[in-house]
């Protein structure tokens, strides 16, 4: 460790770090702006400027960028020396120049990297006389605001959505003080990781926009330490609340998952929690298909009447905490219990469990991933189905460069530098899909197969790497590929259905393992706790469909967090609800099985309970209520004590706290042995005090209800967790499972992030969050015999599900900003296919063969497998459509198109003076 | 975006010959968008300028997005992105003319013609640029109209060269 | 004094042709490299010779090229050599008589450079505006190819080098060397960080030398006659001879073919005649834009790199603008900075937002709005943009070198604008 000097003050520091880092590392105040711990230095806002002397007797020194210099032994340095103080205000001086003073309007005001930096440098007294240039600002869709004026030319934008996630819509354009950053012309921003400029942008150019529509400064915002609901992925994020509504999200910093960046569905996806289909009461369905709305002693006694002596079963969820899930299965006894799962991916799921605690390959966290040399892709879409695993692999393909530029002697974080010299170097992606995948781009090469050649073409690989000759010279080159990498990563998943697939990817990942113990195997899952309900299944459970025949002998059927709709054909669903059973559903939003339960009970939203997921690496993490839920609402896991106790049941009469549901569910079974420790419980205290939920400068606390009770109410106790909704206590190095927010003094942006890493870009200073409950073995995946049917020739096309990033989720999907991106459900066709059945893009197809026979929206695609068309999944209009049936498609002839209409979002556009052109 | 779809839209956009000539410089960059620059030219040479449509379909030829090209494109003082005249006139405004009156001369020119700076004349013969130094200080002040150079400028050569125009460009 | 550079050009002279070159010892030092001399004596002869860079830094040639790695040193693949043809600089016009009157000239000294470094593309990276050198240059490469000059195996040697000429779509900046590169790479044309050095990571990250025209004009000599002989030519301590320009109120502005170390009043006053009748000199820049004020007690320096640099100015481009007693001060710098400003890349903050700022100030001066703090506001501007090392390239520090030395020796200007309340020349009209 090189050891430099600053001030007089002696420092060690990281070898191949730079001095800004070093800076911050040590805790000194050393402003910046371009500069990004994960997208490094490009030295273009001189804001981090200090003095460098060439030794002891050098008085004068020279200024340099602390971005763009590395640590040296010895090197000896100034923060405070008067021309580097004075260069550093004359650059905030500068970026003022044209900076609107336009704070009190702003979204980004309060929590303004440009506001602290200008604070921090004593900038204050304004001497230039000229006007501000100005420019047009563009209309990027429904999620971004966009205000160009308030630009100061960092170039983050452009190099995260660039550089960093591959987006092509957005960049610099034209020059000198006249740079502009945005689109070629407005329209809605094409990546899926958008939402992140808002958090990149050091000041406030690109906002939130539903947040904008709904705001609070950041001090008036209560947050809590969450985790994203929307796919397995488990990125973490910090929600905030005021008013009782979920206002916006924000990345909340994971070192091993999701860094900085969370994708769209994650940062606006959480919408629903406002929505007017939420349940606030209970509701009891009368005779004429009608709820009456009642309150929880009804609800709760008119369940206990028709538990007495019932025979009760209960359907857990994917989607809900791995608590209400175990609970719910304690309850009810596993042989009365369905973990929720479709039958198709419920096996597969147990699978993939199966073949993750058995196979030798690591299972990667994405940061590991983002260590790999070679990637295999198998069947998965990934940025639809794991985005942020794809923002993952966009880094790892750069090793190749980092490495040409370690050869060289250049420092990683010397981002342009190594951009310029690598070019268009980058390490192998094989991409292995139905049909076009967003990561196309970067892989060297893209396969498009049917789901079961995919497979075959993985045990092909698999064959090829343990010896077999493989006769097709690109099996050769993609097994050369893998085995001549330090750190060869497989990725499939559950995505496609299709068992085969998983199998083919844990034979490649086995073959790999032989020789190199460096192999990453990672398995995507559908939903937040996929992993979880899949580890709480158990032999004895029943599958859906066991449900559903055995219906009539069920007397009470609980369905938690569920929609059966999503997992069960019409048929079923129909045949459940004629059963006579009664249902007693508990959720969150109105869906197609509260419609038919007889009893309904309103779940508090992730916002507004606690538990704990487990992701696709089998990481179990815990989110925490952000806000206590309004009106009837309880969190799933106490309405189910609740149920249990009023059915008579003693299983679970000894829990009360969410703590002891936690320690029952850890002494279960011994793969959850540790789950305690994934956070503190609620008896954690940090000097004394509990972790606050609201910020020091949190406004209005006692007078926030004035408009409907002048009487201050009393701030609510949270008597389940170590987080309190109140301003008290300390933010500061707790444990990083319970940070709601980063705020420091003097930083008020996201960037105060750096005041609670150990170091920077490192592990939070309160640890990693999270536990890993699965781990590797060394015995080796048991292989299973793969099943391909040969699919016969015929004029039948066999579907294939499509995974929409936008309109697939089932909660996401009811914000009114998610559903206009999502558009109408779709029907994906090769160009071939297309000119085939006469059809071109947007037109209407019927697909008929599955189902009734229904009309979709036909979207061409570069890449479609031979004899496939993909479907939209997660869609209301596709659901009755089912992956690998063989249905007939015809252009719909009955379909006209209609005149051009204009969406809500683009009528904003014409209004600010937008002109949306034909691309 | 489909091949037969860029095919379509380029053969409406772009000519054969342009796609020639971009070909022929593609020849020799290691990658598509390495002759940006050049095929940007290469359409404005016939053209004039460079509209949305014609960048769209350079951008998509050259597997680019638009905004990247726009970058380049909105980078360079002699890409046009609006609309020029006929010639266009690069007047120098560096230091040398700048010595040499060309602030008179180039009053005089805006007189003749009826524009400032960016502007092109109504009969769209010329359109007014303002153009760093153009290495020819021994002979300042100095512009180019269309392709030549013209030197030693003075009131009574600019009255020369655009004095006839003057009449059709009044308002 | 014998004529190197432009041996064949004269008033009526161009030598466009491949014969007409060759009549005049034209590739007589490609012959003798390929024949006799490895790259490596080609490198110690260039060396050897101490050429500095003509192009405005003084960069020494020889030294330049030695970065670039070689043999196993060098990764395999294309190393490129790219003549910076991109003239720009305010007041320069020197390279445009070498490429329009001699483009065979070049053309060889590019091809001892690409020889000596091991390059196998070559560009000439040339201002969009240069439309006759731009033809000059075409009819001179296509000549080579058709007589085995370029191409593969030149003139039956090992030696392949590809030529392509570029013309630029317009920046002064681009006139920096890696902003130069990003801009044959079809980018927006921002300068890179250094290091890596463009020897080591240049165009498409390969090795690259990107050398001034004049610079590569003269290899040809330094191989054909030898180090020894070409350190005789400068009357100084620099070697060789040197384009030497005169611009302004001069009776005979123009371009003249000089030994290094020429004092400046033997430029000024016999070649360019001395000041026109009725104007006195006052001051001058001597090597173009962006380089600092000299003034008349520096007139019999002798054009050297250092002697002008110790008098507090650079040599830069070596063509001299003069700054006459009729012609305001605050206007030419202000013309300057408004340049700078207009064709700043915009990358950094100093450079972007810090000359418009400057501008602004000027402008407010010039046109008899200023204020006593003007003057301050300057100077702390010019301590602020000014330093190398301050910003991402050396385009603002430069634009802030007749500033400083305006605000040095014309102080006086300054404050009568201020104090007037406008321009005591022509009332903020420009220059007679």
């Amino acid at each position: 460790m090189p050891t430099i000097t600053i001030d007089g003050q002696t420092l060690e520091v990281n070898k191949g770090d730079n001095i800004l880092e070093a800076c911050l590392n040590a805790g000194l105040d050393l402003p910046y702006f371009c500069w990004h711990p994960a997208m490094g230095s490009i030295g273009s806002c001189r804001q981090c400027a200090l003095v460098q002397y060439q030794n002891e007797n050098d008085t004068h020194g020279r200024i340099v960028m602390g971005c763009m210099t590395s640590v040296t032994e010895g090197a000896r340095f100034s923060l405070d020396a008067k021309n580097a103080v004075e260069f550093r205000e004359a650059v905030v001086e500068s970026l003022m120049l044209n900076h609107p003073h336009d704070c009190p309007v702003c979204a980004e005001g309060g929590e303004c990297h440009l506001q602290d930096m200008t604070v921090m440098v004593g900038h204050r007294d304004r001497r230039y006389r000229g006007s501000k240039n100005t420019h047009r600002n563009q209309y990027l869709g429904p999620l971004i605001h966009h205000e160009m004026n308030r630009c100061i030319t960092c170039y983050r934008c452009e190099r995260f959505y660039r550089d960093y996630a591959g987006g092509t819509d957005l960049g610099a354009q034209a020059s000198r003080d006249r740079l502009y950053f945005g689109r070629q012309q407005d329209g809605v921003l094409e990546s899926e990781f958008s939402g992140n400029l808002v958090e990149v942008c050091p000041t406030g150019v690109f906002t939130d926009k539903p947040f904008l529509a709904d705001f609070s400064r950041k001090w008036d915002l209560q947050s809590s330490p969450s985790i994203c609901g929307g796919c397995g992925v488990g990125c973490n994020i910090a929600p905030g609340e005021r008013y009782g509504r979920l206002k916006r999200i924000h990345n909340r910093y994971n070192h091993d998952i999701n860094g900085y960046f969370i994708c769209d569905r994650g940062r606006f996806g959480g919408g629903y929690v406002n929505s007017k289909r939420r349940i606030n009461f209970a509701g009891l369905q009368g005779t004429d298909g009608s709820f009456a709305a009642i309150n929880q002693e009804a609800a709760l006694s008119k369940a206990q009447t028709w538990m007495q002596n019932a025979r009760i079963a209960g359907i857990g969820s994917p989607r809900a905490s791995l608590e209400s899930n175990f609970l719910l299965q304690t309850w009810v006894g596993s042989d009365q219990f369905s973990a929720g799962f479709s039958d198709a991916e419920g096996s597969i799921l147990n699978r993939q469990i199966e073949i993750l605690q058995s196979t030798r390959a690591m299972n990667p966290s994405i940061k590991q991933m983002e260590s790999a040399d070679a990637i295999l892709v198998l069947g998965e879409d990934l940025t639809n189905t794991a985005p942020r695993v794809a923002l993952g692999l966009r880094q790892a393909v750069r090793n190749k460069s980092l490495a040409m530029a370690e050869q060289m002697g250049l420092p990683d974080w010397q981002d342009a530098a190594v951009r310029n010299l690598a070019q268009d170097a980058l390490s192998p992606l094989i991409i292995v899909t139905s049909y076009s995948s967003r990561l196309d781009d970067i892989a060297l090469h893209t396969l498009t197969l049917t789901p079961n050649e995919i497979a075959e073409f993985g045990c092909n690989i698999a064959a090829r790497l343990q010896g077999k000759p493989a006769h097709n010279a690109l099996i050769d080159e993609i097994a050369e590929c893998l085995s001549g990498a330090k750190r060869p990563l497989i990725i499939s998943g559950s995505s496609m259905l299709q068992g085969n697939i998983i199998e083919s990817a844990a034979a490649v990942a086995e073959a790999l393992c032989e020789h190199n113990a460096n192999t990453m195997l990672s398995l995507c899952a559908p939903e937040a706790n996929s992993v979880g309900a899949a580890m709480l299944s158990q032999a004895t459970n029943l599958s859906l469909s066991n449900i559903v025949e055995g219906a009539d002998d069920i007397d009470v059927l609980v369905v938690l967090e569920n929609d059966l709709a999503r997992r069960l054909d019409p048929a079923s669903v129909k045949k459940l609800v004629e059963s006579g059973t009664k249902i007693i559903a508990l959720d969150v939003l109105e869906n197609t099985t509260l419609d038919h339960s007889t009893l309904v009970l309103p779940a508090a939203s992730f916002a507004e309970s606690q538990g704990t997921l487990v992701n696709n690496e089998g990481r179990a993490q815990r989110f925490f209520s952000v806000f206590p839920p309004a009106h009837d609402r309880l969190p799933s896991w106490q309405w189910l004590l609740q149920l249990a106790t009023c059915s008579g049941s003693s299983q679970l009469s000894a829990l009360t706290h969410f703590d002891e549901v936690v320690d029952a569910c850890a002494a279960s079974r011994p793969i959850f042995a540790n789950l305690s420790e994934v956070a503190p419980d609620r008896s954690f205290r940090d000097r004394g005090q509990k972790i606050p939920r609201q910020t020091h400068r949190y406004s209005g606390r006692t007078a926030v209800n004035a408009a409907v009770s002048v009487h201050e109410p009393q701030q609510p106790i949270d008597r389940e967790t170590p987080l309190a909704f109140s301003m008290e206590g300390l933010n500061r190095d707790q444990p990083a499972a319970l940070t709601p927010y980063v705020w420091s003094p003097g930083w008020n942006s996201n960037q105060s992030l750096h005041k609670f890493q150990a170091e920077v870009d490192g592990p939070l200073k309160g640890g990693s969050a999270g536990l890993r409950l699965l781990v590797s073995s060394t015995k080796g995946v048991q292989k299973l015999s793969l099943t391909t049917p040969v699919s016969e020739k015929s004029d039948l096309w066999q579907l294939v599900p499509v995974h929409c990033l936008h309109g697939s989720e089932e909660l996401s999907r009811h914000t009114d900003e998610i559903a206009e991106l999502a558009g109408d459900a779709f029907l994906t066709l090769s160009i071939a296919t297309a000119k085939e059945l006469d059809v071109d893009e947007g037109d209407r197809i019927s697909v008929a063969g599955c189902g009734d026979t229904i009309s979709l929206t036909v979207k061409i695609v570069e890449r479609m497998a031979a004899g496939c068309a993909g479907y939209s999944i997660g869609f209301a209009s596709t659901r009755e459509l089912t992956t690998g049936a063989e249905v007939h498609l015809q252009r719909d002839i009955a379909w006209q198109p209609l005149k051009p209409s204009l969406i809500a979002s683009d009528r904003d556009s014409m209004h600010i003076g937008g002109v949306n052109r034909h691309v | 975006m489909t091949q037969d779809m860029i095919q379509t839209d380029l053969n409406s956009v772009l000519s054969h010959e342009e796609i020639q000539a971009i070909d022929a410089e593609l020849a020799h960059v290691p990658y598509k968008s390495g002759a940006a620059i050049d095929a940007l030219k290469i359409v404005q040479a016939k053209r004039g300028w460079v509209s949305d449509d014609c960048l769209i379909a350079i951008a998509r030829y050259l597997q680019m997005s638009a905004e990247q090209l726009e970058g380049v494109a909105t980078f360079y003082n002699l890409i046009y992105r609006r609309p020029v005249g006929e010639k266009v006139i690069l007047f120098c405004d560096s230091v040398s003319c700048w010595i040499s009156n060309s602030d008179g001369i180039k009053a005089k020119i805006s007189d003749l013609l009826g524009i400032d700076y960016g502007g092109t004349t109504l009969d769209n013969r010329y359109t007014l640029l303002p153009v760093p130094c153009l290495g020819a200080c021994d002979r300042a002040p100095v512009m180019m109209v269309g392709e030549d150079l013209v030197t030693h400028l003075d009131e009574a050569r600019v009255q020369l060269l655009f004095g006839q125009t003057t009449e059709a460009n009044k308002d | 004094m014998e004529k190197v550079l432009t041996r064949n050009i004269g008033p009526e002279q161009h030598t466009t042709n491949l014969a007409a070159y060759k009549a005049n010892y034209g590739y007589r030092g490609l012959k003798k490299a390929l024949t006799e001399m490895s790259p490596d004596d080609c490198q110690a002869a260039v060396k050897n010779s101490n050429l500095r860079g003509r192009g405005g830094a003084g960069f020494p040639t020889g030294m330049k090229w030695s970065f670039v790695p070689k043999g196993d040193a060098c990764s395999p693949g294309h190393k490129y050599l790219v003549c910076n043809a991109d003239e720009m600089e305010p007041g320069t016009f020197k390279d445009r008589l070498l490429m329009e009157c001699d483009p065979h000239q070049l053309i060889e000294g590019m091809l001892l450079a690409a020889y000596t470094i091991g390059a196998d593309i070559a560009y000439i990276f040339i201002r969009g505006e240069y439309l006759v050198a731009i033809q000059r240059l075409r009819d001179a490469i296509a000549e080579c190819y058709a007589n085995s000059y370029l191409g593969e195996r030149i003139l039956g040697s090992d030696f392949s080098l590809e030529m392509y000429v570029h013309p630029s779509a317009g920046r002064y900046i681009c006139g920096e060397e890696t902003a130069l590169i990003n801009a044959l790479e079809g980018k927006r044309a921002n300068p890179r960080a250094k290091p890596p050095f463009p020897q080591v990571s240049g165009l498409w990250g390969r090795p690259t030398i990107v050398n001034n025209v004049e610079t590569l004009c003269n290899i040809p000599h330094i191989i054909d006659h030898g180090a020894d002989w070409f350190k005789t030519l400068g009357v100084g301590e620099d070697s060789g001879t040197k384009l030497f320009g005169v611009s302004g109120k001069v009776n005979n502005p123009g371009c003249w073919e000089l030994p290094m170390g020429t004092p400046i009043r033997e430029i000024v006053e016999d070649h360019a005649g001395g000041m026109r009748d009725g104007f006195q000199l006052k001051g001058f820049l001597p090597g173009g834009g962006s380089t600092d004020f000299l003034v008349p007690e520096h007139l019999d320096l002798a054009m050297d790199y250092n002697v002008i640099g110790a008098a507090g100015s650079r040599m830069g481009t070596g063509t001299m603008i003069i700054l006459d007693d009729r012609t305001c001060p605050v206007g030419m710098v202000l013309n300057l900075i408004r340049f700078f400003a207009q064709e700043s890349c915009g990358f950094c903050t100093p450079c972007r937002d810090g000359l418009p700022w400057s501008r602004q100030v000027l402008e407010d001066i010039e046109n008899g709005a200023g204020r006593a703090e003007d003057l301050e506001t300057l100077a702390y501007q010019v301590k602020y943009i000014g330093a190398i090392g301050n910003t991402h390239c050396a385009l603002a520090p430069g634009a802030m070198e007749p500033l400083q030395s305006a605000m040095k020796y014309f102080y006086d200007d300054f404050v009568q604008h201020i104090d007037a309340g406008h321009c005591p020349y022509h009332n903020g009209k420009g220059a007679l």
